[in-house]
């Protein structure tokens, strides 16, 4: 084999490269070589495997929702009626709650994020209040889901409610914003600890250049350090909108479960993961089951573009 | 050096296989009992668990019943993965259809569904089938509605409005609600009909009875359905209802037992909400066990499926002492001979099996 060392240390991977890579190190004999390609082959079954288990997750949900597929085609996107009685499944109104929870929730998080991240990042980064502040926002994304629904409940609610009956609508409660709220709060810890990372990140030098140019701490943050951190903080944000969009337990509990569009703030509403967590247990007849196999699909691709926008803004950020 | 290091970890995982296989095959030895399966319905969990518990100290089997759902548990027995199902709504024609055998059903005992409401001062309130109906299909908005002060003309009804609380997970519970709610009213049936999730004019939905409780606990002038023995257990205000035969009838365990005292049909699939029974609460219904007529199978055991039929004849006769005192209503005395007759239609192989 002619393939050396230095062809493929150092060297950007290119799948076509792949078999000569794996080949490489077969004709080795001694023992740090087999080592080498023992860890070698770990790593690529372990990525294998994950890629795998994506893929196999997509063609199952795909063989799972074809009969609903295939009874409803597009209009399964467009239609607003759940009816499993009759057997008309339409998921707009999970599509359109789980998109406006998720992006409100996002809303009410980023300056709090923002913050947190600042604070920890650039201003306070050692000192008992940093620490302080750090360990409760790591313990905010280890509560689990269902004791945060509980709380919500239990402490949200009451208080939505008070101002629901101030502002004259239907006192409820439980609806949209208060799905929101709560997953606003469950998603802070993810933006923030990202941010922070990157906020860190910003070189000594840059910071400097810009105090000796007169600058104030304001306009560092402004000017040098938000901009150098963008893509980051762009990042931890797209990733809190991931965690948003599937979570189930705590949203299920406050959201009001409403299968109908969403006709304000306040109203009830459900989501995609949440429909699912309801109905699949006691889902019968199979294009019941079909349909909500389908919400799980699309669940899946508008977690998938999520990414994918976010990818595309992190490069796009990460070149200028 | 190297071969002497694996030649000593073959050594420890010869050993600890042995050991693993002690493990597992020492101890199968000491479990002389048989195990039964079941899965299905939650609603009758905690009467099962007494029943079975007091069962397997008398007898040499162990149950092991997972609460599941009454769809997974109907899922389960048609996969053949479990000795019987529970259910809280029979099987319909296309389910039975779609089993790989001849499916038999028993009712092991009866539930009710109340409706709950909290308002100032919780009153004892009557309803008719036509005031719930209207209710959930969102046509009644306010407790002081001139339907329900007429019918309660003692009670302190405020001008409040009405907001409405059901189950947002697929239940049993919702399945006999709105099983009665078809049955009086047509306007029900054409809007809404019959199911265990339903397309909902109004209201919010929370998981569990515990959900639609709390929801109902925390806000004034809310309306909603749970189980008979959730309110009871949790001191929440209930309606009593107007009967078929124009009785109004307070839930009760007595009142559940005698809306079943009406002719049965062989295979006891059959609703009693809306009940004949005069003095019958008209939101009753049974759960029911199920398993195959045939109980040769998957390379079952006659021992195994006589421990099956044996333990299904004790739910229905001596295990019926335990519903009661947990707030299920027990069977009434034909729907047991009914159930008595099932089990004896049960065969090994063709055979009988006594």
């Amino acid at each position: 084999m002619g393939t050396s060392a230095e062809q493929y240390e150092g060297g950007r991977f290119r799948i076509a490269d792949l078999p000569f890579r794996l080949l490489g190190k077969l004709g080795a004999g001694d023992d740090g070589a087999m080592q080498e390609r023992l860890f070698r082959l770990t790593l690529l079954l372990a990525a294998i495997v994950v890629v795998g288990v994506v893929a196999a997750t997509l063609v199952t949900l795909l063989i799972g929702s074809s009969a609903s597929l295939k009874a409803f085609g597009f209009s399964f996107l467009t239609g607003t009626t759940w009816d499993p009685v009759s057997g008309v499944f339409g998921s707009l109104p999970f599509l359109v709650g789980t998109l406006v929870s998720s992006l409100l929730a996002l809303l009410i998080c980023i300056p709090f994020s923002l913050a947190i991240s600042l604070f920890l990042g650039e201003l306070f980064r050692q000192g008992p209040a940093s620490t302080i502040l750090k360990s409760a926002v790591e313990l905010l994304a280890g509560i689990p889901s269902v004791i945060y629904g509980f709380w919500a409940l239990l402490a949200l609610v009451p208080i939505v409610r008070q101002l629901q009956i101030w502002l004259g609508v239907p006192p409820y409660g439980v609806g949209l914003f208060t799905a929101s709220l709560i997953l606003a709060v469950m998603i802070v810890p993810y933006s923030a600890s990202i941010g922070r990372e990157v906020i860190a990140l910003t070189p000594a030098e840059l910071k400097e250049a810009a105090y000796s140019l007169g600058a104030t701490r304001f306009d560092v943050v402004r000017r040098v350090v938000l901009p150098y951190a963008r893509s980051g903080i762009t990042a931890g944000i797209l990733l809190a909108w991931g965690r948003a969009l599937g979570e189930t337990m705590a949203v299920t509990m406050v959201i009001g479960n409403a299968n109908v569009l969403p006709s304000g703030l306040f109203s009830p509403s459900n989501t995609m993961a949440s429909v699912i967590a309801n109905e699949f247990t006691e889902a019968t007849g199979s294009l019941y089951l079909s349909s909500l196999i389908e919400i799980g699909l699309l669940l899946f691709l508008v977690t998938a573009v999520v990414n994918v926008i976010g990818k595309f803004f992190i490069r796009r950020w990460q070149t200028t | 050096m190297k071969r002497e290091r694996t030649h000593l970890l073959r050594r420890h995982v010869l050993s600890i296989s042995l050991g693993l296989a002690f493990v597992i095959f020492g101890s199968g030895s000491l479990w002389a009992a048989t195990d039964l399966l079941g899965a299905g319905a939650t609603f009758p969990y905690p009467f099962y668990s007494k029943v079975f518990d007091i069962y397997s100290h008398h007898h040499d089997v162990r149950i092991n019943y997972q609460a599941i759902g009454s769809g997974g548990g109907i899922k389960q027995l048609q996969s053949r993965t479990v000795d019987f199902g529970g259910t809280d709504a029979f099987m319909s024609e296309e389910e039975l259809q779609a089993s790989p055998a001849k499916v038999l059903h028993i009712p092991s005992c009866m539930g009710a569904v109340v409706v709950t409401y909290n308002l100032p001062g919780n009153p004892k309130l009557k309803m008719t089938s036509e005031i719930v109906a209207e209710i959930f299909l969102g046509k009644i908005t306010n407790w002081s509605d001139p339907k329900i002060k007429a019918l309660n003309p003692s009670a302190s009804l405020p001008n409040l409005p009405m907001s409405v609380a059901h189950r947002s997970d697929g239940s049993g519970t919702t399945f006999i609600f709105s099983d009665y709610l078809t049955k009086v009213s047509s306007e029900w049936k054409s809007r809404v009909g019959r199911g265990k999730s339903l397309n909902w004019p109004v209201g919010v939905g929370a998981k569990g009875n515990a959900g639609v409780a709390g929801i109902v606990q925390q806000l004034p002038g809310s309306v909603g359905y749970v189980e008979l023995i959730y309110a009871m257990e949790n001191d929440m205000p209930f309606a009593t209802l107007k009967n078929r035969s124009g009785n109004f009838i307070t839930p009760s365990i007595d009142s559940v037992s005698l809306a079943a005292n009406v002719e049965l049909p062989a295979d006891t699939r059959v609703s009693i909400t809306d009940t004949d029974a005069a003095q019958g609460y008209p939101i009753s219904s049974f759960t029911w066990l199920i398993f195959y007529q045939e109980q040769n199978y998957g390379g079952r055991s006659k021992d195994r499926a006589q421990a099956t039929r044996d333990l299904l004849e004790y739910v229905i006769h001596d295990g019926q002492s335990a519903a009661a005192p947990l707030h299920y209503a027990p069977l009434p005395d034909a729907a047991v001979q009914q159930a008595e007759a099932n089990l004896n239609s049960i065969t090994y192989t063709g055979q009988s099996l006594q």
